[in-house]
């Protein structure tokens, strides 16, 4: 196969892919509304295709892609469940799509009581008492939720508490969104269980700890059974508590962070909440707090006065705006659609399913993917390819061989801590067939793994390109097209 | 069971037996018993398709969409035509319910629609680099912001009055939790005062940032700017409107270093506030201080070319606290409708658009002075969006004209004390002729009700 054109290298000039009207004004010369040293010479070099042509080619690189409708897609940390079609339709709705944010209140109430019905159905679900939705990502949802835990140490005179506890599993974002609140990262080590080791933990905890930032399940799909240990802990030394919700899925229904002594969480509705994850995004990242944290709450917040909603700006110890706008609105649409449509017995047994078919999956392949941590897991479960790596097969290869049975594969090397680490998050969505054919595939792996190692390592064969020469890409970066490349 | 489940009851049974474990309470046994759920959540009950259709149809209709009232409001979201084939493209599965491009061989799609997207990015702007975009204009600036001053060392970023209010405010409150000043510079005429631009700059001004055209939709004068700033050894920021770069004078033709801005503009609905995408782009020079994803093109085991994430090193999955910034996601959907709409509309057509906002903003600017009843704030060059002062407040002529189904501009007092009854009107292609001066007659009626 040839490859894939470039829309640049399909351009022609003259052809045109766009209809426009006529000007219908009396039209001035554009120099004399606008200085002619101001004005470009050329028109930037924009691709000139007809419509067809456009259509084709994103219809084309649509194929090379691979999405959760296409299959099952097992991809650790992300939850990529379903996205609901009747979730699309709604938020195409004229009334939601096509508003403008600056809109009068009294013409846009009914999408701000969505987002304050929203916002209570979170807090309820979370266990806060309030969820501010303008964060438009996890990680932003992380560095507006340690924002306002700096914000309130500050408002209390106390300056001292210039770091944040993060233990060895985490997300990478979580270090780097302490970083991005301008504080300093301490690492805690995991114990033998996968949980915080909570003699270190007390070691750490002095007068400049601002909090702890936890993942509950962890990044292992492990549940920290000392939760309120830890809590009591952290608190008793005056720091506070942040619940990453990057793994809510597992426990929806089943436990809430608010009552496990969490200050601060913030959700991924991309994840738990079924919206779409776009290729990338966007995603949102609510964020709820405990009392003591509403002051700081970004602006606006949306507050209801009797029957009418309203944004509210008049809030002296905000940490002010951490986006344009209100949140990322179109996803929040999806998300609310999803919670109403599931109900209170609907989202628990999300979660029980979940963690019923992540259980199942590491019951099944425990005895030939090495488990470094082998419990009962909640919804994913981490495996090592230590097994296969004695035969030069590794992570990425497994992952890659697993292209060729029609899979999107799991999370590989993450979490850190895990040595070839494939981590497995199958989601609630799945059947047991499905479940029981990507089994049958990782066993059938792991036995090429033992004998015909090559065959795993030279995967993937079925895709429309194969492995693609990272280091080059990285070493003499192409990262835009120019016509002699 | 929900429709979005797969397993029936014996699969349960079934699967239960094979785990070894008697209930499902046991899959639960880590969690304590103080904090498992004893009783439901309070939500309401489930709704069937059809009721969640039906409730969320009733709260779309109480609101006032631009399908039945026509938008004069722009302010940093604008209402551009969007073409058709645009929804149905996006609508394809593959793109949307696709994850970030981890997996190259089977994300193709999204690598190369992003590459090319990120290619358009450097045409518009001029520059050698761009991301694959930020969560929106205000962050995207922000973030350059932060680049800057870690790229310099240094603490201080002056930005001009005349930028956006709302990324002014995204700025500080990030800049309060990491010590870095903001220092304002004032405006004069609409414009940014360059002789308090060269009072304030110092040894620790990391960059200059300058919106062009500006909050007031005028264009400023970016090259004396950039020089001034440069002179202090200080980076040059630009934020400039996507849209506006097919007519004007690229950022880094004028001498920007980081170019950014909210990309709503490009193919993307208002969908009142979000999502929508900010763009970012640089300096070869500056490629590996860069916040965000980066596409690369590379070459396959059979020499066959292909996309990769690439510069990862920067990111926060492998350099944790030390990347240059948390992000993680990108607005992938929004700058794939970004990269799609600068594809329909091409080399021409993003001109025309351009051209279309200029005639018509500026026609409607004149038939509004020609009233009598609005007065000229400033006199300088504008593109798509103009200020003008009433003789009555604001807030007065635009209920008058909501009940006339026309949505006025927005009130800059609110930003601006000094600018009374004033207003920053928007005109983009959309608005016809028709239009324009139905909103002219309505708003003139002041005193002859």
């Amino acid at each position: 196969m040839k490859d894939k054109f470039l829309i640049f290298e399909m351009s022609r000039p003259g052809r045109k892919a766009y209809s426009l009207p006529e000007c219908d004004v009396p039209q001035k010369e554009l120099t004399s509304m606008i200085n002619p040293e101001y004005l470009r010479k050329e028109a930037p070099n924009l691709p000139e295709v007809s419509e067809l042509e456009a259509v084709r080619h994103f219809t084309q690189l649509s194929q090379r892609n691979y999405g959760v409708d296409s299959g099952f897609y097992p991809l650790g940390s992300c939850t990529m469940k379903y996205n609901p079609k009747v979730n699309e339709l709604v938020a195409g709705y004229d009334g939601f799509r096509k508003l403008h944010p600056y809109q009068n209140g009294e013409s846009v109430q009914g999408a701000l009581e969505l987002m304050y019905s929203l916002s209570e159905m979170l807090a309820e679900i979370t266990g806060m008492d309030q969820v501010s939705l303008q964060p438009a990502a996890g990680a932003h949802g992380e560095a507006t939720g340690l924002m306002m835990i700096k914000a309130y140490h500050r408002s209390r005179n106390d300056f001292r508490r210039t770091k944040i506890i993060i233990p060895d599993s985490a997300h990478g974002t979580n270090p780097a969104s302490a970083a991005m609140a301008g504080f300093q990262n301490i690492e805690v080590k995991s114990n033998v269980e996968g949980g915080i080791d909570l003699d270190a933990l007390k070691s750490l905890m002095n007068d400049e700890i601002a909090g702890l930032m936890l993942t509950n399940p962890n990044t292992l799909g492990l549940f920290d059974k000392n939760i309120l240990e830890i809590a009591e802990i952290v608190h008793s030394a005056g720091g506070l508590l942040y619940y990453d919700g990057a793994n809510l899925n597992a426990v929806m229904g089943i436990s809430r962070p608010g009552d496990m002594g969490f200050d601060v969480v913030h959700v991924n509705l991309h994840k738990t909440f079924s919206t779409p994850h776009g290729g990338g995004g966007p995603g949102a990242g609510p964020v709820g707090v405990k009392k003591t944290l509403i002051p700081f709450l970004p602006v606006p917040v949306i507050g209801k006065q009797e029957e009418n909603y309203y944004l509210d700006y008049e809030r002296p110890l905000t940490i002010g705006r951490i986006k344009s706008f209100y949140g990322n609105f179109g996803v929040l649409v999806r998300a609310y659609a999803y919670i109403i449509s599931m109900g209170a017995e609907g989202l628990r047994e999300v979660s029980e399913t979940a963690v019923l078919n992540a259980n199942y999956i590491a019951s099944r392949l425990k005895d030939i993917y090495a488990m470094p941590y082998n419990r009962i897991c909640m919804h994913e479960c981490v495996f090592s390819a230590d097994y296969q790596i004695k035969n030069g097969v590794s992570a990425l290869d497994i992952a890659k061989r697993l292209l060729d049975f029609g899979y999107h594969p799991p999370t590989i090397y993450f979490p850190l801590i895990v040595h070839e680490a494939l981590m497995i998050e199958p989601t609630e969505c799945e059947t047991l067939e499905t479940l029981d054919e990507f089994i049958e595939s990782m066993r059938i792996i792991a036995s090429e793994a033992e004998n015909s190692p090559e065959t795993v390592k030279g995967a993937p064969y079925t895709t429309v390109i194969s492995r693609l020469d990272e280091v080059s890409a990285a070493r003499t970066p192409i990262l835009r097209w120019k016509k002699d490349l | 069971m929900t429709k979005y489940m797969g397993l029936t009851e014996s699969d349960r049974e079934h699967m239960l037996k094979e785990i070894g474990i008697e209930s499902m309470r046991s899959l639960f046994s880590d969690i304590p018993e103080q904090v498992y759920l004893d009783g439901k959540l309070n939500l309401k009950a489930a709704l069937s398709e059809m009721e969640v259709m039906k409730s969320l149809k009733s709260l779309a209709e109480k609101n006032d969409d631009l399908d039945h009232f026509i938008c004069f409001l722009g302010a940093g979201a604008y209402d551009h035509y969007i073409p058709a084939a645009i929804g149905q493209l996006l609508s394809r599965q593959e793109f949307y319910t696709a994850y970030t491009p981890y997996q190259p061989e089977i994300s193709q799609g999204t690598l190369q629609a992003i590459f090319e997207y990120q290619t358009m990015i450097c045409e518009l702007t001029g520059m050698d680099v761009s991301n694959a975009s930020m969560y929106d204009g205000a962050t995207s600036m922000t973030e350059a912001a932060i680049m800057a001053t870690e790229a310099l060392k240094k603490s201080e970023i002056l930005i001009s009055k005349s930028v956006n209010p709302e990324s002014r405010q995204v700025l500080k409150t990030y800049a309060q939790f990491r010590d870095i000043k903001i220092i304002e510079v004032n405006i004069i005429d609409g414009q940014t005062d360059i002789d308090d631009l060269k009072k304030k700059l110092n040894e620790n001004t990391a960059a200059f940032l300058q919106q062009s055209p500006n909050f007031f939709g005028i264009i400023e004068d970016l090259a004396s700017a950039g020089e001034i700033a440069h002179a202090n050894n200080s980076l040059f920021i630009v934020s400039a409107d996507p849209v506006s770069l097919a007519l004007l004078k690229s950022p880094g033709e004028l001498g920007a270093d980081i170019v950014v801005g909210e990309g709503q503009s490009l193919g993307n609905p208002l969908s009142f506030g979000g999502p929508y995408l900010g763009f970012f782009a640089t300096k070869e020079k500056w490629m590996r201080k860069m916040p965000g994803r980066i596409i690369g093109q590379t070459k396959d085991k059979e020499g066959k070319r292909g996309f990769v994430l690439t510069l990862q090193t920067r990111e926060q999955h492998i350099r944790r606290e030390k990347a240059t910034s948390n992000i993680c996601s990108n607005q992938g959907l929004n700058a794939l409708a970004a990269s799609m709409y600068m594809t329909f509309l091409g080399k021409e057509g993003l001109k025309q658009v351009a051209e279309l906002c200029t005639q018509k903003a500026h026609y409607m600017y004149d038939e509004l002075l020609k009233t009598e009843k609005f007065s000229q704030i400033y006199d300088k060059p504008f593109f798509k969006e103009f200020t003008i002062k009433s003789k009555e407040p604001v807030k007065e002529l635009n209920s008058r004209l909501l009940r006339e189904k026309i949505i006025g501009g927005y009130s800059l007092s609110q930003d601006y004390p000094e600018l009374v009854d004033s207003s920053l009107i928007c005109v983009t292609e959309k608005r016809t002729k028709e239009e324009i001066d139905n909103f002219v007659r309505k708003a003139a009626k002041l005193n002859e009700r």
